[in-house]
């Protein structure tokens, strides 16, 4: 019965979706000529950045990152707070086999490597901060799962998600002693398509990047200490 | 078109398993099957025929071959917040089911601890 009512409402749901979809026309350009063509046009002359939408999170929106920085900051926080009075010793059930255990050694490294490389690189291929803190903090879920006692220290992951988020802001402050607003860029912009380019934007991706995988294995380490 | 057809069925399939699922974890699953397509159909509305992705790998490509990067850029925090809420979800899911021992919501009856 209650199958049944779902799925008649979500049929008119979805039907008055799909309508409402056609006043969308798919492919067409649409592009707003004052805002996503002047992003595009101007893009690599005024922020030296040849990825646009970095560009964009980066250096036209910065703020609206920090905010969503900050965002992440209180879901892990909120997170360790939820989670709390249950550490303890973490037993995992079954420990893995061997053939996982000499892989995610091997693999740990490469796993780091590439996301590293991912958001080092922010201002030349797609990806940027967020997506490498996410690879590096599956480098250490592999880690988790393979052996029965990893642990990282929490006062290393503390630390450093700290001095990264601190490093954002002070970019920011920064901005605003030899600029003239708050995340404006001080740094030259170089030539672009090279790694040293796009002034402040690098800094500020890998503060980024550092934030989020270290958030994130805390969130996984919480997680691993509640199981019994 | 069949862009906007997967995401709404992605959004339509995770409000289903909300809505009727028992299991806990399966309820979480719904509501991050509801964040990806959201973002699906953000991301193909700013689509252009023919155009490619705005980076400009060698710098004599014209900006008027590029799609619209703004709803890539809107989408790239829409992730994030959805990868955040998600940890949240399954952070009140295991006290749950520390307190009550059980995940089937039929028999998690009263509002207190």
């Amino acid at each position: 019965m209650r199958k049944l009512l779902s799925i008649l409402a979500l049929a008119v749901i979805g039907y008055y979706l799909f309508v409402a979809m056609q006043a969308v026309p798919f492919g067409k350009d649409r592009m707003n000529p004052k805002v996503a063509k002047t992003y595009l046009e101007d893009g690599v002359k005024k922020t030296g950045s040849v990825n646009i939408v970095t560009a964009i999170v980066v250096n036209y929106r910065g703020f609206d990152t920090l905010g969503e920085v900050t965002v992440l900051f209180l879901a892990a926080t909120g997170l360790g707070a939820l989670l709390y009075d249950k550490r303890g010793k973490r037993h995992p059930r079954t420990p893995a086999s061997p053939v996982v255990q000499i892989g995610a050694k091997i693999l740990f490294p490469l796993i780091v490597l590439l996301g590293a490389y991912v958001f080092v690189h922010g201002h030349l291929t797609p990806g940027g901060g967020f997506p490498g803190g996410v690879i590096i903090a599956t480098g250490f879920l592999l880690m988790y799962m393979a052996y029965r006692s990893y642990d990282v220290s929490h006062t290393a992951l503390t630390v450093t998600e700290s001095l990264a988020g601190l490093t954002f802001v002070i970019i920011g402050l920064l901005g605003l002693i030899y600029g003239r607003s708050f995340l404006n860029n001080f740094l030259p912009f170089g030539i672009p398509n090279t790694v040293f380019s796009a002034g402040v934007i690098p800094l500020i991706y890998i503060a980024i990047g550092l934030k989020v995988g270290s958030e994130l294995t805390g969130v996984i380490d919480n997680m691993m200490e509640t199981i019994r | 078109m069949i862009y906007y057809l997967a995401s709404i069925s992605l959004i339509l399939i995770g409000t289903y398993a909300i809505l009727t699922k028992k299991n806990l974890i399966k309820i979480v699953l719904g509501l991050s099957m509801i964040e990806s397509g959201v973002n699906i159909l953000l991301v193909s509305i700013g689509y252009v025929h023919g155009k490619t992705a705005p980076i400009f790998s060698n710098l004599s490509m014209k900006a008027s071959q590029m799609v619209d990067p703004v709803p890539q850029a809107l989408v790239l925090t829409a992730i994030v917040i959805g990868l955040a809420v998600t940890a949240m979800a399954l952070g009140i899911v295991i006290r749950l089911y520390d307190h009550h021992k059980t995940l089937n919501i039929d028999r998690i009856r009263q509002l207190k601890w």
